[in-house]
């Protein structure tokens, strides 16, 4: 009844294409925004912050970044806590070595150099595709969590290659508390998440999903393989190495190489398994799955046990939390394997026609 | 004949195409003129798709010559053939399955669209122009071939001739002078060729596209096709109207066979 279009007739092509062409999602969207920027950071407490919110919203942001190579250009890529972990030390190093520099220029150099690595290790893909391209950038994993420990300069001589972000001040003012750093997080994310918006819906993104449909016809068409596949490599590094220098400087505040381990690349994987490849809203979903289940599966396990009088021990619960966890997982995969984005516009489409059938 | 038939823009000499040791084109030499219908014809394996996919590019002859528009075409990868004006769709659809009709549409035209990644992330005034000019481009072939009611549909979920229909406007978006269909009616009942039938005829008259085709019903390609040219085991065995074809006893017998 709510999530209705009907009424809604859009009269010229620029209505139609606007980032949101009903209303209801519109209104929808704003009131996240609201939420989001004033609600939020008016209620929440410092643990929600840096336990809960600002990893959801970096991890969120690689996904994005991750989604863009995988979801919508259709390369595999299991390098992207690597290219995390060349934002990161990157940001660090541009602020060590470059006197004064603002915060944020040393956050987009971050996400440039992730881009110019990002290309180099996208090579491979002009030749091989699928599984093999997938095992050619766990070459850049290993590679570059290796040079980071070997070559102490990037860590400027510190033991076993440890950085110690510095402090986020941004115009004279600086983000010191939770609450502050969360505030620039979601600016950052949101502002990004809607370049990545633009850029899928353009001639851009198009370009990405015919390569990654069918390379051949999008040859044909005039699409150049190698710059678009490119691109999507540097495009997708840049918002990992972001994603990696805001999780040095705005969630952990100390890194180390080894903290960018193939198992977080892994992780970014699931989200947008999960999420739903190819969706933007499906990054946000899938990390917030793999982030806040867990979470709320710790907290809400031994409330349960208790309320119900089981007498479980702590082990047992944190047992039952991975069990739980993991047939979940498997559930949403069977549901819908396109993943939770899907399921939300299904919902939509449902919705749209309630309480009719068809 | 009432339509004007121009001079000859694609000339094709002596074309040799091996892959290792098949040969899959020997020696054929054919010319296509502007604003006709010339259809390549011949049984399985004969060597269509491949000569189709010499003329766009997607395969490099190892002899021959090819002009196209008076110049004679040195080394050259796909691409190119868009931006000189080579359309085509393929004989399994090659549709961009994950996207909706709109953007397949739309991605027909991409070789005309300039802005760069970084005005499409800002959507800055180029990159929304540009957005609304195409797709004004894109609404006439999607009226031109009724496809309205599945604009926002993805094509995964079209039945099979709705699918070749999508296909034939991504490559018709592209407003090329030159349209290769490889067969365009492949597997469709007689009211879809008729249709499919309607729309290369009308693509010939209103746009004065020059259509090669490949096709093995041959009711519709001695309707429809000005000249046609005969394959058979990757030689060329007959070249003409469609009526001197018919009667060429070298392609009666490579398509019935000959008694012993």
């Amino acid at each position: 009844m709510i999530y209705r279009e009907a009424g809604q007739f859009k009269t010229s092509y620029a209505a139609d294409q606007q980032l949101f062409p009903i209303r209801q999602d519109r209104i929808g969207v704003i009131l996240l925004l609201v939420v989001a920027f004033l609600i939020v950071p008016a209620v929440a407490g410092e643990y929600w912050f840096s336990a809960i919110l600002i990893p959801f919203l970096i991890f969120s942001l690689a996904a994005l970044g991750l989604n863009i190579l995988t979801g919508y250009a259709g390369q595999l890529s299991l390098g992207s806590a690597a290219f995390m972990a060349v934002g990161a030390y990157a940001a660090y190093n541009f602020q060590l070595r470059i006197e004064g520099i603002p915060i944020l220029v040393s956050f987009a150099c971050a996400g440039l150099t992730a881009a110019g690595v990002g290309i180099l290790f996208g090579l491979p893909s002009l030749w091989i595709k699928g599984f093999y391209l997938a095992v050619a950038t766990l070459a850049a994993q290993f590679f570059i969590v290796w040079c980071l420990t070997k070559f102490p300069w990037f860590s400027n001589y510190s033991s076993s290659g440890v950085i110690s972000a510095q402090k986020v001040v941004i115009l004279g003012h600086e983000f010191a508390s939770p609450r502050e750093k969360y505030l620039l997080v979601l600016t950052l994310v949101a502002v990004m998440a809607l370049a990545a918006k633009n850029m899928v819906r353009s001639s851009t993104g198009r370009a990405w999903m015919a390569v990654r449909d069918m390379d051949v016809a999008a040859e044909v068409i005039g699409i150049r393989l190698m710059p678009t596949k490119l691109l999507a490599f540097a495009v997708s590094s840049f918002y990992c190495g972001v994603a990696g220098a805001l999780y040095a400087f705005c969630y952990l505040g100390s890194v180390e190489p080894d903290g960018f381990s193939l198992d977080m690349s892994f992780r970014i994987l699931f989200m947008i398994i999960i999420g739903g490849a190819g969706s933007i809203l499906g990054s946000f979903l899938g990390a917030a799955f793999i982030l806040l289940l867990p979470i709320f599966l710790d907290i809400a396990l031994p409330r349960m046990a208790g309320l119900l009088g089981l007498p479980f021990s702590n082990a047992t619960v944190s047992h039952i939390q991975i069990l739980l966890f993991g047939t979940l997982i498997m559930f949403f995969l069977i549901v819908e394997p396109h993943g939770l984005a899907r399921l939300w516009q299904i919902g939509k489409e449902k919705l749209r026609l309630w309480p009719f059938p068809h | 004949m009432s339509k004007k038939i121009g001079d000859v823009i694609l000339d094709l000499q002596n074309i040799s195409l091996r892959f290792g040791g098949v040969k899959a084109l020997t020696d054929i030499s054919f010319d296509v003129r502007e604003h006709e219908i010339r259809a390549i014809i011949g049984p399985n394996g004969a060597g269509k798709s491949s000569m189709l996919n010499v003329i766009n590019g997607v395969y490099q002859p190892q002899e021959g010559v090819i002009i196209f528009r008076g110049q004679e075409r040195k080394k050259m990868e796909p691409h190119h053939a868009a931006t000189q004006g080579i359309a085509r769709t393929f004989q399994n659809i090659a549709l961009f399955k994950g996207m909706s009709v709109l953007d397949n549409i739309m991605t027909g035209r991409i070789t005309r669209m300039k802005a760069s990644f970084v005005e499409h992330a800002l959507w800055l005034g180029r990159a929304r122009r540009e957005e609304l000019e195409h797709r004004k481009k894109v609404e006439e072939v999607i009226d031109f071939l009724e496809i309205q009611h599945i604009r926002r549909t993805p094509v995964g979920r079209l039945p099979y001739g709705l699918q070749k229909r999508v296909e034939l406007g991504r490559a018709l978006a592209a407003e090329p002078s030159m349209l290769l269909l490889d067969e365009p009616m492949a597997g469709m009942n007689v009211e879809e060729k008729q249709d499919m039938c309607r729309f290369i005829l009308d693509v010939n008259d209103q746009f004065g596209t020059t259509i090669v085709l490949i096709e093995h019903d041959m009711g519709v390609v001695m309707d429809i096709s000005d000249r046609v040219v005969v394959l058979d085991y990757g030689k060329k065995i007959g070249d003409g109207l469609p009526d001197d074809v018919k009667n060429n006893p070298d392609v009666i017998t490579a398509y019935l066979g000959v008694s012993h």
